[in-house]
């Protein structure tokens, strides 16, 4: 498809600001203006509208069809939650209001939401306060980590690492590294959980903490989780949960009751708000008491007569890790996506996406290797190295999915199985949407022992056919800026 | 076939010396497991420590890191490599070389495998 | 229970094809790690969840007229913008892992990659970044990556939030951030000049800056390129379809906040943090890249590219811990810009331009009102000095149906009386009337 920047038209205008009702004209010193003028495009609004039109209908989302992608929980975004977040009286507040004197009063609405919601994530993660700033799960990581880091200088420890096991999510080691730690890797034992022995070897006085999920990434709960936090703090070390997974736990289980410290949601997966794309998310941070007045600022709190307010004097705080509140319409979204479950409607959530992902992985034992047996959470992880020796790998199985509707699984993580593909149903599929996969995976692993040569032309029912990534990273074309 | 004669890291690099010099690049074996590199950073002349960071391999998929097989000072690098990356893939024992090293112990030569020990490592990992 | 699809039967089902029972689901869960409770309210129906919010959303006002800026404004959106993004299938999906059935947000990203490169003067742009606060943060630290120095300087008319934040995230790396005290509405030439040393890897500054003047910031790009550093500019993009192009001054990287180009103000977020640079820069720029390629029939499409700079290859050596973007935000900006096109984005820079000039008109024209910064020229953002403490002021034009902008006394020493006005195209001629007489009865 054409680029907007081809379809554009000399002299054909969009939507135009109108005149202005000031006559007086106002022109800048020309020394001060670009010296050639803008040259972004010339469109109609229809132009634009079907440009973005065709363009979205190349694109697969949750309202397609099942979007399998393991540790994404792509479940299915509420349409009300939409509805609400764009209502003006949440989407046209200016975020400096609370700032000025007299402002506050006015936008109770919004700090209520921000203080009931903090209220709630303690109660859903067994944590003592909540940051909800944070603007992705990452963010959250480093926000994490910087809290960590925070305690340790005021405890006049000496700390210089972080302990992720090996099948963590790359944001770990990296969130660590940025908030000024070295990163040391502990190896997985044949359970597929982090090893315990080894890490208890590893951990000594200079161990500022640990990063886990839990559920991992392998959708293994680690049973020895409790004594993994236990010997994190006979150090004065803190234990981080990346909360990635928490969709497998919710409503019955809290990070907090393990004896985790520092605990991260991802709001966009465990509370169904839209993934865009690729973003926006929301990354609250949970801490525990003592870790509370690191917290960054600005902090929203109930004053004696009920209102709400935002605090910035806090002596021990990390400081502003973003401008504002956080991404307030995503909190929002989360908000109403809990309050429409409450408590009983979560463990369903965690029930539901449990069945699911354990019926996938005992349906397709038989047609691909598995490489941890037993129970798993949310998600399970399949290595298609059986196929694989037909010469059909875990990209091909992927595409043949796509050509029969499905989205893929993510591939190729976690890195520690070979040939791996993680999927994750989620509790909003159902059974049928569930076996039709199924079936489709089926047939996928019957083909690649009858035909492996057939995988290499998937998928053909999309707009374009496998793309050159060597190319990409060779040729570099990053922009177009002068291409009509 | 590994080939004879160059010596050879656990992390895949060969080292080859003549007259005190090490020329240095990443095994068959290593090239194979990156797929078609399409981007290498490389290093700026001067001293380098035995197993620090010498250079980058990119892929469009992954990222490697190619470590000083021994301590010295960098000397001369690859400059072919900038505009043709895919020689790494293709002649990695020759015109795919990435730097030479100027030794400041020779000696420590026999702290790498050999062509046979390196083989039998590749075969074992 | 809503958005909850298997029946009881379904599941009853699903168990017996496991031979499992719903107990055994959770029995890898030790007993005393479960939770005994969770105080949460009682689930709300679809109906009923409206109604609730529909209240909470009433206890907002958003019947003031805005004149409050600082970062982020109160510009006109499209309908359509909306309705373009509203659609599921860009909104539902995720990330583009599989580009295949994903070349609706690869082209709109690329696009957006474009939009940016031509309306900043880059080369390359970056699929967009959180916010313009964390935007610079990362600008600073990709920065240092290049120079290998860690040195930086910053001056005081970058927008205080943003350099609040830099020094939060620098706190516990080995970064030595100095600031400049701006002087007379502009960076600080001779402070920046004496820090100014080889060790120097970044120089900061804003333009419009946070007093809304214009500084044309080549003479400092020239002078940190003379010492080896880069010019970081963090900008408001909608003022460069006006102004002289951070690329035209000389910038090395060049961030800002994109909140104006279509993204509503909701709080505080979500924003579009945005991000360009040099070419020869592109392998240390943080957050995913977008590139054009061909598939195996030769046809174009696209694909994420350079990965290899990422946290899920790089892990601990990653230029950045990113793994996100705000892809959804960035198709607002691309629809939004598409929309206006070059006439529409020139004018409405212009509007903003004009009618900030006449507000500053009308409301010095009030006794004891003046300019803070005299003789200099601003985009749609000026400092106003009152005759009285500007907090007292914004809050008894609060009572009168005004936000009339923001006291500076919070973020800068010393200007208890000032006022920093903001002024979009959507004010009209007699609001801003309005506000010169309620000023007038306030002071």
């Amino acid at each position: 498809m054409k680029l907007i920047f081809e379809k554009s038209q000399k002299g054909r205008t969009g939507i135009l600001p109108g005149e202005s009702d000031i006559k007086e004209s106002f022109e800048l010193d020309s020394s001060l203006m670009r010296s050639e003028p803008l040259d972004l495009c010339e469109l109609s609004e229809l132009d634009v509208v079907r440009h973005f039109t065709n363009l979205s209908k190349k694109n697969f989302g949750v309202d397609d069809n099942f979007y399998s992608l393991g540790s994404c929980t792509m479940k299915y975004n509420p349409k009300v939650t939409e509805l609400i977040a764009s209502c003006g009286g949440f989407a046209n507040i200016h975020p400096l209001m609370p700032q000025l004197r007299g402002g506050g009063i006015l936008t109770q609405g919004a700090l209520g939401v921000l203080y009931e919601m903090d209220l709630m994530l303690r109660e859903i993660a067994g944590m003592d306060a909540f940051t909800l700033q944070p603007l992705a799960g990452a963010h959250g990581e480093l926000t994490g980590m910087m809290i960590m880091a925070a305690y340790h200088k005021k405890q006049g420890n000496h700390k210089t690492h972080v302990l992720v096991p090996d099948s963590a999510h790359g944001t770990n080691p990296a969130s660590a590294a940025i908030a000024g730690y070295d990163v040391k890797v502990v190896p997985g034992n044949e359970d597929g959980v982090m090893d315990l022995d080894a890490f208890r070897e590893m951990v000594n006085e200079e161990t500022a903490g640990v990063m886990l999920t839990c559920p991992n990434t392998l959708g293994i709960f680690n049973p020895h989780i409790k004594e993994i936090c236990d010997i994190i703090h006979s150090v004065d070390g803190l234990a981080y949960y990346d909360g990635a997974n928490l969709n497998a736990i919710t409503g019955r289980a809290r990070p907090g009751d393990f004896g985790f410290d520092i605990v991260h949601f991802n709001l966009h997966k465990t509370f169904a708000t839209p993934h865009g794309g690729g973003g926006p998310g929301s990354g609250p941070v949970g801490v525990v008491e003592k870790l509370t007045k690191f917290l960054p600022i600005s902090v929203v709190v109930k004053r004696n007569d009920g209102t709400y307010a935002v605090e910035y004097d806090r002596e021990d705080s990390i400081g502003y890790i973003a401008p504002f509140y956080g991404n307030f319409g995503i909190i929002l979204r989360a908000y109403v996506y809990i309050l429409m479950l409450g408590a009983k409607g979560l463990r369903r959530v965690s029930e539901n996406a449990v069945v699911n992902a354990n019926y996938i992985k005992s349906r397709l034992e038989e047609y691909y290797d598995f490489p941890y047996k037993g129970l798993c959470k949310h998600e399970c992880v399949l290595s298609a190295s059986r196929q694989a020796k037909n010469g059909v790998h875990a990209i091909d199985i992927a595409k043949a999915l796509i050509d029969r509707g499905f989205h893929p699984p993510t591939i190729y993580f976690p890195t520690t199985v070979p040939e791996a593909m993680m999927i994750e149903p989620t509790e909003t599929e159902s059974k049928e949407t569930i076996d039709a996969f199924i079936d489709a995976m089926i047939d996928i692993a019957k083909q690649a022992e009858t035909n492996p040569e057939s995988f290499k032309a998937m998928p053909k029912t999309t707009p374009v056919s496998r793309l050159d990534e060597t190319k990409a990273a060779k040729v570099l074309d990053l922009a177009c800026t002068g291409c009509e | 076939m590994v080939p004879q004669g160059l010596y050879y890291t656990d992390q895949h690099e060969w080292i080859k010396i003549e007259d005190g010099v090490g020329t240095v690049g990443i095994t068959d074996h290593a090239q194979q497991q990156l797929g078609e590199v399409t981007f290498v950073e490389l290093p700026e002349n001067g001293p380098v420590d035995a197993n620090a960071e010498l250079a980058v391999l990119e892929s469009s998929k992954a990222a490697s890191d190619v470590y000083a097989p021994m301590a010295g000072e960098v000397i001369e690098v690859n400059e072919a490599l900038e505009s043709q990356p895919e020689l790494v893939n293709q002649q990695c024992y020759t015109d795919g070389w990435i730097c030479k090293i100027k030794l400041s112990d020779p000696d420590a030569v026999s702290n790498l495998m050999d062509a046979a020990a390196y083989e039998a490592f590749i075969t074992n990992e | 229970m809503p958005f909850i699809a298997n029946t009881k039967e379904q599941v009853e089902q699903m168990l017996a094809q496991m031979s499992m029972t719903r107990d055994e689901l959770f029995s890898d869960i030790p007993q005393e790690l479960c939770a005994k409770s969770m105080n949460l309210p009682p689930a709300r129906s679809e109906m009923q969840v409206r109604d609730y919010l529909s209240s909470l959303a009433g206890k907002n006002s958003t019947d003031l007229t805005c004149f409050l800026g600082g970062g982020v404004y109160d510009h006109f959106i499209p309908a359509a913008v909306n309705a373009i993004v509203s659609r599921s299938e860009f909104y539902t999906a995720y990330t583009p892992y599989q580009p295949e059935v994903s070349q609706g947000t690869l082209q709109a990203i690329y696009e957006y990659q474009s939009m940016m490169c031509r309306l900043t003067g880059m080369e390359v742009a970056n699929a967009s970044l959180y916010d313009g606060g964390t935007a610079l943060y990362e600008a600073m630290m990709m920065a240092l990556a290049i120079t290998r120095r860690n040195k930086v300087i910053i001056d005081s008319s970058v927008n205080p939030i943003y350099r609040y934040t830099l020094k939060s995230y620098s706190r516990n790396l080995k970064i030595e951030l100095n600031e400049t005290v701006s002087t007379d509405g502009l960076a600080n030439r001779s402070e920046v000049y004496d820090l100014l040393d080889n060790d120097t890897g970044a120089v900061i500054v804003q333009n419009p800056n946070f007093f809304g003047c214009i500084d044309d910031l080549s003479d400092l790009a020239e002078a940190a390129h003379e010492k080896g550093a880069l010019l970081i500019v963090s900008t408001y993009p909608l003022s460069l379809a006006l102004l002289k192009t951070p690329g035209e001054i000389g910038a090395d990287i060049v961030t800002g906040e994109g909140q104006c180009l279509g993204v509503p103000l909701s709080f505080g977020g979500p924003y579009l943090g945005f991000m360009a640079t040099k070419k020869k820069y592109v392998r240390k720029m943080p957050g995913r890249i977008v590139g054009r390629t061909t598939d195996s029939n030769g046809k174009d499409g696209f694909v994420m590219t350079l990965q290899a700079r990422e946290q899920h290859i790089r892990r601990a050596k990653a230029t950045s811990n990113i793994c996100s973007n705000e892809a959804l935000c960035a198709l607002s900006a691309l629809v939004y810009m598409s929309l206006l096109g070059n006439e529409g984005l020139t004018q409405t820079a212009s509007m903003c331009a004009q009618k900030a000039n006449y507000a500053l008109k009308r409301l010095t024209a009030i006794d004891g009102v003046e300019l803070h910064f005299k003789q200099k020229w601003f985009f749609n953002e000026f400092v106003l000095d009152l005759p009285r403490d500007a907090s007292d002021v914004v809050a008894a034009l609060v009572e009168k149906g005004f936000s009339a902008g923001f006291p500076l006394s919070r973020y800068y020493d010393g200007m208890e009386n000032s006022l920093l006005v903001a002024v979009t195209e959507k004010r009209t001629k007699q609001e801003i009337g309005m506000l010169a007489e309620a000023l007038e009865a306030v002071l």
